[in-house]
């Protein structure tokens, strides 16, 4: 059995309802993002988790009990909030032991643990402080390591990022995966940011209209989407409009090319999608599907170079290195556009 | 803003001031002329040397403390309670606690007495204790509109329900929420309250008398009608007192050093 395990959990609020047989089982040690836009249940499921929403119905268990029912303050789980939620009142050291306080640890156990805590967390001369002397991104170590120095069972992360400006939130989030496998603590991570949930999740659930729409590791979200949704949710698209000339054989036409996918697919018509840097700028070797088009727009963007070619029936979009001896191509010009039928993803849902 | 403008502000402010001032600077100046023909402080000290005078402010003071006691008792839970769990209950509260602005403390102290008289299944009055009891309830009921505001203003500064949730996740049960990250959050707004719940009780007059206790206000009613200087100094002195109160609520809205972190 998982060490967390939610089963067939529903909420509803009134007639709406914005969890729908929510189903996930978290390894010990697991760091599971849940992703989604705004209003999918993320952060419900994740208050349902900590105790301060009640489940219509639905089963979750930690280490083996089911804790539906037990109050939040006796469910051992430690919580980061967006809006960082420090005590105002307490110092940073306060802060930091106010959990063990009311686990009534000795003073001495309080002191060696904030210590241990804030020399962790990269703070370990900011006891003194009051939270309202730090930068936002030093208020949210502190409330990360105020819900780590009781040793909770599991550590849920309610869009902790969200609050900070960029740069502090790559470097933060980097911090915390670290922090977390270095403690191997089970923690739930809620995010809307597509790029966080890939770069920190041992695993992401993707989460549309309060369901599960796919479970997987980073590369499985990325490369192999099972539903539009997961696939125009996460990262980049191009989708074409095929006509299936022989399902079983997997034999389509993109763009009047015929193309062999690997699968099979039913139907008349089958969407196909492609990220941006799955299409070549010419013929690639070893691509077995190349589309004449026209380049509409060319964006420098450094490093990478993102162009937008017609093609009969849409547009397309490409990303390539940026290489000091190959210049851009011109707005106008004519090319050739090439893929790998292996990375077309057909699209359910 | 035009010349124009500008003096027109000024005569409204000068004159605004003088309305305020001038009986005050009248006040102030026949309290000292007790002795004839020189200013002197002789009806002060006549009044501070009075022992009835030393006994019904001590009395006023004690019944204040108790009220303000009363007041956070009963406000701060209420206040927290509307905002995290019944937000939809706000408009009621707010109506209950304006209530005692419009009906008469005469009103309320005749309702006491009729309920908790000697033959009412909670005879009250018939000790000093309890009368004593029932004085601070009416002066909690009387300050009620002043220290609700002031509460619910300090607990608007504070993300109430996330700072609950935070204590909740780190294992803190209702009472040590309340105790240690509410109330702590919202001392600045509870002072408030408590002081000018302090001058509320120091000067009421007829719950005190009707009930019949040796409070200040009714000691000051009784001076007023039996000696010429005296009232006029006590006055000044209830004034001040008033304006102290005003003072120290200034002072602990800026005492307050995590202000910034509770926006």
């Amino acid at each position: 059995m998982s060490f967390l395990d939610i089963s067939h959990l529903e909420k509803s609020f009134g007639s709406n309802r914005v969890v729908k047989d929510f189903n996930l089982a978290v390894e010990k040690g697991e760091f599971i993002s849940l992703l989604g836009p705004s209003g999918c249940g993320k952060t419900t499921v994740l208050r349902m988790v900590a105790g301060f929403e009640s489940p219509s119905t639905g089963v979750i268990r930690i280490g083996g009990v089911d804790v539906v029912g037990t109050r939040p303050n006796q469910r051992n789980i430690g919580m980061v909030f967006q809006a960082y939620a420090l005590f105002p009142n307490m110092t940073v050291a306060q802060n930091v032991g106010f959990g063990l306080k009311i686990k009534g640890a000795g003073r001495d156990e309080i002191t060696a643990r904030v210590a241990e805590m804030l020399k962790l967390i990269g703070l370990p001369d900011k006891g003194a402080a009051y939270p309202f002397q730090l930068s936002g991104g030093q208020q949210q170590r502190v409330a990360l390591a105020r819900a780590l120095a009781p040793k909770p069972q599991v550590l849920l992360l309610d869009e902790p990022l969200s609050a900070l400006d960029a740069k502090v939130r790559v470097s933060l989030r980097t911090e915390i995966r670290a922090i977390q496998r270095e403690l191997g603590i089970t923690t739930i991570f809620v995010t809307h940011d597509q790029e966080e949930a890939l770069s920190i999740s041992d695993r992401i659930v993707v989460m549309n209209g309060g369901i599960a729409d796919q479970v997987g590791t980073p590369f499985e979200i990325y490369n192999r989407p099972t539903t539009r949704f997961v696939a125009q949710f996460v990262g980049q698209l191009n989708t074409f409009s095929a006509e299936v000339l022989d399902g079983p054989a997997g034999r389509v036409s993109v763009a009047g090319v015929p193309v062999t996918l690997p699968v099979a697919v039913a139907g008349a018509r089958v969407d196909l999608a492609a990220r941006p840097e799955a299409v070549r700028l010419g013929r690639g070797a070893g691509d077995d599907v190349v589309l004449p088009a026209t380049v509409r727009e060319v964006h420098f963007l450094g490093s990478v170079i993102r162009i937008t070619a017609e093609i009969a029936g849409g547009r397309v979009a490409l990303d390539t290195f940026n290489r000091p001896d190959a210049p851009p191509p011109v707005i106008g010009a004519a090319v050739e556009l090439s893929l790998a039928a292996r990375d077309l993803i057909p699209l359910a849902g | 803003m035009s010349l124009w403008g500008r003096i027109t502000g000024w005569i409204v402010l000068l004159f605004g001031l003088g309305y305020f001032l001038l009986p005050l600077l009248g006040l102030t100046e026949f309290s000292l002329k007790a002795r004839r023909g020189v200013y002197s402080f002789d009806a002060y000290a006549k009044i501070i040397g009075d022992p009835e005078f030393q006994a019904t402010f001590a009395y006023s003071i004690t019944m204040a403390l108790v009220t303000i006691v009363f007041g956070v008792l009963l406000v701060v839970p209420t206040a927290y309670w509307v905002r995290l769990k019944m937000p939809w209950a706000r408009p009621y509260v707010e109506f209950i606690t304006l209530l005692p602005l419009v009906i008469p403390a005469i009103v309320i102290v005749f309702g006491y007495i009729r309920l908790y008289n000697t033959s009412s299944f909670l005879p009250l009055t018939g000790s000093i204790m309890g009368t004593n009891l029932l004085l601070a309830f009416g002066y909690t009921t009387l300050a009620l509109p002043y220290m609700y505001r002031a509460v619910d203003t300090g607990m608007r500064t504070i993300d109430v329900a996330t700072l609950t949730e935070a204590s909740q996740s780190l294992g803190a049960g209702w009472v040590t929420i309340l105790g240690r990250v509410i109330l702590p959050n919202v001392v600045p707004a509870v002072l408030s309250g408590a002081f000018l719940t302090f001058a509320i009780v120091i000067g009421e007059f007829t719950l005190a008398a009707l009930l019949n206790r040796p409070a200040f206000g009714p000691y000051l009613a009784r001076i007023g009608a039996n000696k010429p200087y005296e009232p006029f100094a006590l006055s000044v002195i209830a004034f001040g007192i008033t304006w102290a109160c005003m003072g120290l609520i200034q002072l602990a809205n800026r005492f307050s050093k995590h202000t910034k972190a509770a926006q």
